[in-house]
């Protein structure tokens, strides 16, 4: 069992959608949703919840500043 | 009484700025005004007031040196000579924008293109219509002396932060390079940055935690709220031409002809009303000191007294004229007269012109 | 063990990254990818993280960050197209004691701005200058630039910038390095974390200069995309950047400490 969980809190209605941050997360934890946000966007997921170590690489090259990461040490 | 001296009219505008507590002057040489700058840099205003004076890489560096200066709430100038003010119209153009308080002088030379060197006052309708691009306006103070040259600074900075507004100093070769004795005012201390913190809350100083940020500006993508800026600009334009005409009158209680005239053009048209009166003419002189606001409705109240003819003195192909033409709306002649591409017109020349034009009808 | 579900870990306590208050709420302007949203919150972060904020004037420019101003929670100036180092030079000329910084565009900066810039550098303008370069005029629908590559399309190089007709494009930060004025010159990127990290520390080593009044201008440019003006996806064009940008544009310091190091 891994020694950190990490989330993340995507500002749905704030993202564009980019998709910077999918490359971006070391445990592909990132997806596209299909559904979409009041401006159309396929809003960036957490796909995989459990793999996510908060690292905060997604937040950091999230060019809208959307992403909230947040940490629990286990 | 101040102190007196034997200065350059552009001398007499350096000096004014520096005891005006100017906090900065930022400018690029250019015949007839370069006075102004080397005045400056050897005064060493920087040891007396504390006050900057840097030399731009250009006339558009130096008038966005003022722009952002302006912005911060400190008292700033820049000056240059006509091809020069041409580059400046578009950082005049955004200062009129963001309204913001600035003062510069504009030692008028012979154009267009590069012209002359020899002194002009061709550039009355970039002075008073705008200029650069957009609806807007500038006080315009036009000085016919050294003293005027030093006394405007005080006033123009005074107007200019008054309406958050540029203020131009339109003189020309003559003025700029002529001397006269100068009654120097005394030094007006320069606002600590305390006190312009104070002085002007809408200036760019740093945000303090849990304040308004202050954003210099001119754009507005929403057309609705350009729109009311602009209302916003004209109100307050409004305002300055009820409140801020001035101009002087001499020999007009009797006048039958009336010569207008700014800056060295109303000098030699001083004289030529005396040799007229000498012929018992009955003429007299308007002398605008402000060409933007413009005194129209001073112009009309003398055609209501009955004035039967104006003429319009300017070293120009005749564009002040326009507006002493929609001043006194028909009721009175009203003809152009002026010498012009660097040549200055003689009183003689100027009576002339008065009996030929005007009265010889 | 009890399973951890998201509300155990999403509590205040274990917040570890969230965007900075020096940026607004607002929705920024730019096009989903673009690298100017990273730009503007590290710069922010920069701020906040030395405590520079509220003595802070920053200057936006001409181009897709016009409104940089709406996004930057610190007092702001709007400059006229490529006047930024002027306007700055004279906030720093009045306030030396404040932070100045401009915020510029590829245009803004190497092409209309070229003299403001180079003489804003080369007097040494206790300042900072953040470039970002994207190859391209963004906002104006994506016309070549001074830093278009050769052969590289865009609206008014439809078939790729010919050199011999169109000129070649303009390393401006190699050139600012090369004036006594300048005291660091950097040029790094924003599409990875890596790359975000190494662009945070460039930009927060050149406001400490001149937070330390250090004696010359810091010059930070950053190679960035324009998914809209390259016409491709925001990924496929953070890759065709590394390829192809990259090698004209190579990342790193070019001067540190007011000394050349490549």
């Amino acid at each position: 069992m891994a020694k950190v969980k990490g989330a993340i809190v995507v500002d749905v209605q704030k993202c564009k959608g980019c998709g910077v941050c999918i490359p971006a997360c070391p445990t592909s934890v990132i997806n596209l949703a299909n559904e979409v946000n009041g401006k159309g966007y396929h809003y960036a997921f957490m796909e995989k919840p459990d793999e996510c170590i908060g690292c905060s690489n997604c937040a950091i090259v999230c060019p809208d500043g959307v992403i909230t990461v947040y940490k629990l040490k286990l | 009484m101040g102190e007196l001296k034997l200065m350059k009219g552009n001398e007499a505008l350096a000096e004014a700025a520096i005891r005006a507590g100017a906090d900065a002057y930022f400018g690029y040489p250019i015949t007839p005004q370069s006075e102004v700058i080397e005045y400056l840099m050897a005064e060493k205003p920087f040891d007396r007031t504390g006050m900057v004076v840097l030399q731009a890489e250009s006339e558009i560096a130096a008038i966005n040196m003022v722009y952002g200066a302006a912005g911060t709430g400190k008292k700033v100038m820049t000056s240059s000579s006509s091809p020069g003010i041409s580059l400046k119209q578009e950082g005049l153009s955004y200062i009129a924008g963001a309204e913001l308080p600035c003062l510069y002088a504009n030692v008028v030379r012979g154009g267009p293109g590069l012209g002359t060197i020899q002194p002009s006052q061709a550039d009355y309708f970039q002075s008073t219509k705008g200029g650069g691009h957009g609806d807007y306006r500038q006080i315009v103070l036009a000085p016919a002396s050294v003293q005027e040259m030093s006394d405007f600074v005080k006033l123009g900075f005074e107007l200019a932060f008054k309406y958050r507004i540029a203020v131009l100093i339109l003189s020309d070769g003559v003025i700029g390079q002529m001397m006269e004795k100068v009654e120097l005012f005394d030094q007006i201390p320069r606002l600590t940055d305390q006190e312009v913190i104070e002085k002007y809350p809408w200036a760019t100083t740093g945000k303090k935690k849990g304040t308004e940020r202050r954003i210099i500006t001119s754009l507005d993508l929403d057309s609705l709220k350009m729109e009311a800026h602009n209302h916003h600009l004209q109100a307050k334009y409004k305002t300055i031409s009820e409140n801020e005409v001035r101009y002087e009158l001499i020999d007009c209680d009797d006048a039958e002809y009336i010569i207008v005239a700014y800056g060295s053009s109303a000098r030699i048209s001083q004289k030529a009303v005396q040799l007229a009166r000498k012929k018992g003419i009955k003429a007299g002189l308007f002398r605008l000191i402000t060409l933007y606001p413009f005194p129209g409705k001073e112009m009309q109240q003398l055609c209501k007294k009955g004035v039967k003819g104006w003429l319009a003195v300017e070293m120009s192909a005749g564009q002040m004229v326009e507006d002493v033409m929609l001043s006194v709306k028909g009721c009175a002649k009203v003809e152009h007269y002026g010498r012009f591409g660097g040549i200055v017109h003689s009183p003689e020349e100027v009576l002339h012109a008065l009996e030929e034009k005007i009265i010889g009808d | 063990m009890a399973e951890i579900t998201l509300e155990d870990i999403i509590k205040p306590e274990n917040l570890v990254y969230k965007k900075t208050d020096l940026l607004t709420d607002k929705e920024l302007s730019y096009c989903p990818g673009c690298g100017h949203g990273t730009a503007h919150r590290i710069t922010m972060e920069v701020l906040e993280e030395l405590g520079l904020e509220e003595r802070t004037i920053g200057v936006a420019p001409v181009g897709c960050s016009v409104l940089a101003y709406e996004f930057m929670n610190i007092d702001m100036t709007q400059a006229a197209h490529g006047r930024a180092p002027a306007v700055a030079t004279g906030i720093k000329r009045c306030w030396p004691d404040r932070i100045v910084f401009t915020y510029q565009g590829d245009g803004d900066l190497a092409a209309i701005g070229t003299a403001e810039t180079i003489h804003a550098c080369n007097r040494g303008e206790k300042i900072v200058i953040i470039f970002i370069n994207n190859g391209i005029y963004g906002m104006t629908g994506g016309q070549m630039a001074p830093t278009t590559l050769p052969g590289m399309k865009s609206s008014t190089s439809p078939f790729g910038r010919d050199v011999e007709t169109m000129g070649n494009p303009l390393k401006m930060t190699e050139l600012v390095a090369q004036l006594p004025g300048t005291y660091f010159v950097s040029r790094q990127a924003v599409h990875s974390p890596a790359a975000v990290r190494r662009a945070k520390k460039a930009i927060k080593k050149a406001f400490e200069n001149q937070r330390d009044n250090k004696p010359g201008l810091s010059f930070v440019e950053i190679v960035s995309n324009c998914n809209s003006g390259w016409k491709m996806t925001p990924i496929d064009a953070n890759k065709w950047m590394e390829e192809n940008m990259f090698p004209f544009f190579p990342l790193g310091d070019i001067k540190v400490d007011g000394q050349l190091v490549k």
